[in-house]
């Protein structure tokens, strides 16, 4: 019976019926769900890997030994797993090698919208792009079998409105690979690239590209619709579903397999229809292909953009032109105010901006959910850049500023994106004799994408305990001499560590401890008090609480006085379901209006 | 709604993250997917969850193609919060049914006084949908049935309404599949609630 699953539940469940022994990856949106979902059979080995080129790199060693091995990442996570990736298109593997990098159109949650097709160009290799959640699982079992047959890793590209849609599949059953394990010392010279195996593997490249072409005309998921004969449309993955919805009666030619392309199909297409338009998420990738093999093209990036997501109504404006009917506005959505995300009430993160903010030094900030920081009333990170790239970003700054930087810079980054990124550039800051420091928020997990295990949280993905990271030793190996540990929750103490690092003239690392996220179940920390409630005979209404952007807390407009008689233009209130009782508002308190509460506490809430 | 053509019918969720639009958007899968019809689903949200804006794409029919709605051909707008209704009322047919949790929750910016929540929310619903506005008190509904939490199902019952042709046995069969044991009972007197508080009103 057919099953109602999500994109990413979907790889999972074609890459168990693959038969699959072998799942790395590192989270990031839109693409995590997959591991956490393969790691639910017990014929996988599925691990979290530190970052995205370790994955390939495990998932590669299984493929040589004979596994079929699949590694998982975001688009980015692919610019990080490239040098692997690209030498693997030349030594191929022995079990199946399938790489899934997910996009994110529209930068829902990511640092850049690159488009990940470019990789399949760049490195050639074969990549395949799905259009539901029934293609998710069945392009995955099709991409081990095209990997076998051609003896080359295979990506199978997603982007986050198919990763993250549910659509019915017809689940199947798991067929155990038909690869033998076992490593051959005779195949040497296919995988030690030196130059003259290089060179050699460099013809056998070409020569595969060439029966691949051959094989993507006879690819049973390149599939032509012909309708209407006036305008054919080649298009691929979610962009087929809008503009099928849209136009539902032109013809179609759907690509399944995006690179390389169906030559002849695609002659046979122009062929059958008048006109042909193609479209297409982001870059120009089919249309320029499609325009160097000599054809011309009706319409393609001259109407629809490239940039951003498409939807329906992005296809059917940008097609129809002056035809097009808009909806009619009703409200202006200009004017409604925004929500962005935040960082959750109690969280550990805000504790520690708000004393970066407060010493008013430049940050060079990470990727994780303390990004957030970024935003009002906190404003305290001033970069984000990639995975690690905030802890050489500082030294670099400091290289460059001298002695004038001294006491201004610092780093922040995560316990989970410091083992990603950040050990290398530590390392060099000690090194080159940089004296920035690095500030590891260590909240127990990788918060962000779901609070995924990591190398650093004593256990495995299947939920296994396993050695735990000591990030004081680990940061001491590397040479850092000054080794601080704070509470975050703690400001005035906090505020002086960070002080007394940042006018230090050698590398420093600050860790922070006992704040844990506050979404983790297995660690929670107990905090003093149930929650804090305003005390509203001696509130001044001075908003300095509001500063600090806990969600907990709300302004209420309305003229009055203390009870020794000072007016004001309001008051705040803490929400009592919300507050965890981190106290952090307490302590930015000038007038002691922020007490604890306790259980039969009347604050007018319940 | 139970037309045997090709129709489509487009159910837009929306809330602030945490209230629970993700559990609803399972519970409407089950229940149509279990009534026989092709069902899609997608979740639509900034980075991660934490507080801000989430909807999800809730489309089922003989046949469904697009993921995403298109901007206008909202059927049926659930909303668990009222700005987060209101950002949404442009995606609206002109003939939609709309259904409100009766709730606010300030966005930063309102918290902090820059910025001011909409007034009168279910006024300007009713300007142009008329009849066709369910306001329903989740919050409080839920909150006197012990867990303000439950206020998500509360509203799927009051939704449910809409829905002749589908069991009540379908969705409490939901619910039975998607919720944990100890907070099944709670929720499935939600749904109950839910479903007296508009019983007999809708059209």
């Amino acid at each position: 019976m057919k099953k109602i699953l999500q994109g990413n539940e979907a790889i999972a469940r074609g890459a168990w019926e693959a038969g699959v022994t072998v799942a790395c990856a590192y989270p990031g949106t839109p693409s995590s769900e997959i591991l956490a979902e393969i790691a639910k059979y017990k014929e996988v080995t599925a691990q979290w890997s530190p970052n995205e080129k370790i994955a390939v790199e495990v998932a590669s060693g299984a493929a040589i030994a004979g596994a079929r091995a699949m590694a998982c990442m975001k688009h980015v996570g692919l610019n990080v797993a490239s040098d692997p990736f690209m030498t693997l298109a030349y030594t191929g593997i022995k079990g199946g090698f399938v790489i899934v990098v997910a996009d994110d159109p529209n930068v829902h949650s990511s640092q850049n919208e690159q488009d990940s097709r470019n990789w399949a160009r760049f490195a050639k290799v074969p990549m395949l792009e799905p259009t539901d959640a029934q293609e998710c699982k069945d392009l995955t079992k099709i991409a081990f079998e095209i990997s076998e047959k051609f003896d080359t890793p295979v990506l199978l590209k997603s982007t986050t409105s198919i990763s993250h849609s549910d659509s019915l599949v017809e689940p199947g059953e798991r067929q155990e690979s038909p690869v033998a394990l076992g490593l051959d010392e005779k195949q040497a010279s296919k995988y030690v690239m030196l130059p003259a195996n290089v060179r050699a593997r460099r013809e056998v490249m070409e020569e595969r590209m060439r029966r691949l072409e051959t094989y993507a005309d006879e690819f049973p998921c390149n599939v032509m619709e012909i309708n209407d004969p006036r305008i054919g449309v080649i298009t691929a993955g979610a962009a087929y579903m809008y503009t099928k919805e849209v136009f539902p009666n032109y013809s179609y030619l759907k690509l399944g397999m995006i690179w390389p392309l169906p030559k002849r199909l695609i002659s046979d297409f122009f062929r059958k229809v008048n006109k042909v338009i193609i479209v297409e998420e982001l870059d120009p990738f089919l249309e320029t292909e499609i325009k160097a093999l000599g054809y011309k093209i009706f319409h393609g990036k001259d109407l629809i953009p490239n940039m951003y997501e498409l939807s329906p109504e992005i296809v059917e404006r940008s097609l129809k032109g002056n035809a097009y009917k808009a909806p009619k506005i009703r409200v202006n959505l200009e004017d409604l105010p925004k929500r962005p995300p935040n960082l959750c009430p109690g969280c550990s993160h805000r504790a520690l901006f708000y004393s970066l903010k407060k010493l008013g030094v430049f940050v060079f900030g990470d990727i994780g959910c303390y990004t957030l920081a970024a935003f009002p009333p906190l404003q305290a990170i001033h970069t984000t850049i990639c995975m690690g790239a905030g802890v050489g970003g500082a030294y670099g700054a400091g290289k460059a500023l001298g002695r004038e930087g001294l006491g201004k810079i610092c780093a922040v980054i995560g316990d989970s994106t410091f083992l990603h990124g950040g050990i290398g550039p530590v390392m060099e800051t000690v090194y080159n004799k940089g004296y920035s420091t690095t500030i590891i928020l260590d909240n127990r997990t990788t918060g962000m994408t779901g609070l995924q295990e990591h190398a650093g949280t004593g256990y495995t993905l299947k939920v296994e305990p396993t050695n735990m990271i000591d990030y004081e030793q680990l940061v001491r190996a590397l040479g850092v001499k000054h080794v601080r540990k704070v509470d975050p929750y703690n400001v005035k103490e906090t505020m002086e560590t960070i002080k007394e690092e940042l006018n230090g003239d050698e590398a420093s690392v600050i860790i922070t401890e006992n704040g844990p996220c506050m979404l983790h179940r297995r660690e929670k920390r107990k905090f003093q008090f149930l929650y804090f409630m305003i005390d509203t005979g001696t509130c001044r209404g001075c908003r300095a609480c509001l500063e600090i952007g806990c969600p907990a807390i709300s302004w209420t407009e309305r003229e009055g006085m203390t009870k020794d008689g000072k007016t004001r233009k309001g008051t705040v209130s803490i929400n009592r379901l919300q507050c965890p009782g981190c106290g952090l508002c307490a302590q930015v308190c000038k007038f002691e209006s922020i007490v604890p509460g306790h259980e039969d506490a009347d604050d007018g809430q319940q | 709604m139970m037309d045997n053509n090709n129709k489509v019918t487009n159910i837009l969720l929306s809330g602030v993250g945490g209230q629970g639009a993700i559990l609803t958007g399972n519970i409407l899968a089950h229940v149509f997917v279990e009534a026989g019809y092709d069902v899609k689903k997608s979740e639509v949200h900034g980075m991660a969850q934490r507080g801000g804006d989430v909807t999800t794409h809730f489309r089922y029919g003989k046949k469904v193609y697009s993921p995403l709605i298109k901007c206008g051909d909202v059927d049926f707008l659930l909303a668990f919060e009222l700005l987060e209704a209101l950002r949404y009322i442009n995606y609206c047919k002109k003939d939609a049914k709309i259904i409100i949790n009766d709730q606010k929750i300030l966005p930063p910016a309102v918290n902090l006084g820059q910025a001011k929540y909409p007034d009168n929310i279910p006024a300007t619903f009713k300007k142009y949908f008329k009849d066709n506005v369910y306001i329903v008190r989740g919050q409080e509904i839920a909150t006197k049935l012990g867990n303000a939490q439950a206020a998500n199902v509360v509203l799927v019952g009051a939704f449910s309404n809409f829905f002749s042709e589908i069991k009540d046995e379908m969705w409490l069969g939901a619910l039975t599949g998607l919720l944990p044991k100890k907070i099944l009972e709670l929720n499935i007197k939600a749904f109950q609630e839910g479903k007296n508080s508009l019983l007999g009103i809708t059209r």
